[in-house]
């Protein structure tokens, strides 16, 4: 592998003894991927923050003692911990302290606190074609796809080497024949009506993660225009039920303007038909609870944005959850200042919504074992919560999670989605 | 199945991080994410879905063809080797970069890497539970 003089100092120690460590670690990464050589990137988002025990902890205290810094402007995930609201929850008091000392500890590698999951809504936003380094599944999808600029799946403890070094190994979809599509995906007869409800980009993404394998997948036949909230929910579907990090949107997403520049020319490996009774199966797939019990309603995966926040005062406006039915969100601390400052958090308290920040309920400790029932709109809360918290979950809109909060039982509106 | 029963079973591996290691197979040929599918308190295997749910995995040489899911599986991996619960080595069918990251950062933090080999499809499929195999520098697995 050729290494350039900068690489060699980085390595050999003249540039300190944590650029050394980070470089040796990227080099040694570089040639397990089969890296000709290392290249340069201008941003970072590190998944390494997220706290799971002591070598975690340790691994961000070793950087921070050898005066790691970021070369690069970094953004940082989820923590383990609401610094200011954990005791509300069932977080230990032993996990709130070391998940902090954690957080800390990439705080003084000079990242932004950004705590989100969501990077891509703060204003550490990348741009087209630029080349970054992101760990976190939905992140590295939508900045890849939506936004077009450039990351592999960096996996938590070599996204902060690659901050540290500013550099990456070059390979994969930093090069641009790699980021060509390859599995054709056609919606066949979906109906408008059917395209514009909010849950059709959610549900796509479970299945297109699902059909895509290791493929990049190119998805035709998408006559509306989503907001980025729908493709941010694609995102991290795609991301959870199937390992994408890089799809197309012909007409929608930017490396995809016609069918043939998503394939860049080539033709696809495969092609499938994506037809209205497998987007049915895939909504139901989403939902793994029966009857109507319900505990809780969970919003924010990823972190609910400015635009989801004003879209949710209105539908709660003047209205009281059950006294049985928590209803908490998940977002960062940049969104909900943003959301403050747009004037839209005051009905949201009142219909008595909690507010989370800087993690969610995958990431800590917070829920008391007496939740067993979720509702969400969250395709990755959807996929998660069953495994990682043993809960039952029920996938619906989010006019549907707060008629069900408001009812203190699981009401679904499903006229769209099973009339034959 | 009768080069797996005779004495001298040997096949020749790619180290991807090289080592020494020697224990009990225990094979699956379905993806693993060790973040939510491997409880490093315990090295056993909890993804519901998966065939060995419930098996413990601790100090054994884990024969799996590749991780799936969340790139968090790094960071589960390298507790599981603080902790003493992590496999004594990872086999696999391709270079796998997740289970490699974590074996590197181990050597890193604790001096304490493992092996990881990837393996051709064929000789993947002769391996069996149970076996006791050795692991060598070189990527060479034999039984002993």
């Amino acid at each position: 592998m050729h290494l350039t003089d900068g690489d060699r100092a980085m390595l050999d120690g003249a540039k300190g003894a944590a650029p050394q460590l980070a470089m040796q670690i990227l080099v040694r990464m570089a040639e397990v991927y089969g890296a000709d050589e290392l290249m340069d990137i201008t941003q970072a988002h590190i998944d390494s923050t997220i706290y799971l025990g002591d070598a975690t902890l340790e691994f961000a205290e070793r950087l921070a003692a050898l005066g790691a810094k970021v070369a690069v402007p970094t953004s940082l995930n989820v923590s383990g911990v609401d610094e200011c609201g954990w005791k509300d929850w069932a977080v230990p008091a032993d996990w709130a302290a070391k998940a902090a000392r954690q957080m800390l500890a990439y705080e003084r590698m000079g990242a932004v606190p950004t705590w989100t999951c969501a990077p891509y809504q703060t204003k550490m936003r990348p741009s087209f074609g630029q080349q970054i380094a992101w760990g976190e599944s939905n992140a590295i999808a939508f900045a890849n796809s939506v936004i077009g600029a450039r990351t592999e799946r960096y996996p938590d403890l070599l996204d902060i080497c690659c901050a540290i070094a500013g550099r990456v190994p070059a390979v994969g979809l930093h090069l641009t024949e790699n980021r060509a599509g390859q599995l054709l995906l056609r919606l066949a007869g979906i109906p408008r009506a059917l395209q514009q409800d909010d849950q059709f980009f959610a549900v796509l993404g479970h299945l297109v993660g699902k059909l895509a394998g290791d493929l990049i997948p190119v998805i035709e036949g998408v006559d509306v225009v989503p907001t980025e909230d729908h493709l941010k929910a694609f995102s991290a579907a795609v991301a959870s039920s199937g390992r994408v990090a890089l799809f197309h949107i012909v007409g929608v997403t930017p490396e995809a303007g016609t069918l043939d520049a998503a394939f860049q020319g080539r033709a696809p490996r495969q092609t499938q038909e994506i037809t209205i009774a497998d987007l049915r199966a895939a909504r139901r797939e989403l939902t793994t609870a029966d009857g109507q019990p319900l505990d809780m309603v969970i919003l924010g995966s990823p972190h609910f944005s400015v635009a989801e926040f004003v879209q949710l005062a209105p539908l709660v406006a003047g209205k009281r959850r059950h006294a049985k039915v928590k209803f908490l969100i998940t977002s960062g601390r940049f969104m909900k200042e943003m959301a403050e400052k747009a004037g839209v958090l005051g009905p949201i308290v009142d219909f008595g919504a909690q507010i989370t920040l800087d993690t969610c309920i995958l990431a800590s400790p917070m829920l008391p074992p007496e939740i067993k029932t979720l509702m969400t709109n969250s395709p990755k809360y959807a996929y998660y919560a069953p495994s990682l918290l043993n809960t039952r979950v029920t996938f619906g809109s989010l006019a549907d999670c707060v008629r069900s909060a408001v009812e203190g039982r699981v009401v679904r509106d499903d006229s769209l989605w099973e009339t034959p | 199945m009768n080069e797996v029963d005779s004495v001298d079973f040997v096949i020749r591996g790619r180290p991807i991080v090289a080592g020494s290691a020697e224990g009990e197979a225990l094979v699956t040929h379905e993806a693993l994410s060790f973040w939510g599918g491997y409880d490093f308190h315990t090295g056993t295997i909890i993804d519901k879905h998966h065939p060995l749910a419930g098996v413990s995995a601790a100090g054994r040489i884990l024969a799996v063809p590749c991780s799936k899911g969340s790139s968090t599986t790094t960071a589960v991996l390298l507790e599981a080797v603080r902790a003493g619960t992590a496999p004594a080595a990872i086999l696999t069918t391709e270079a796998d970069s997740f289970f490699a990251l974590a074996s590197i950062v181990a050597g890193v933090m604790y001096g304490k890497s493992f092996p990881v080999v990837a393996l051709e499809s064929r000789d993947f499929d002769a391996l069996e539970s149970g076996t006791r195999l050795r692991v060598e520098p070189t990527g060479i697995v034999r039984r002993v």
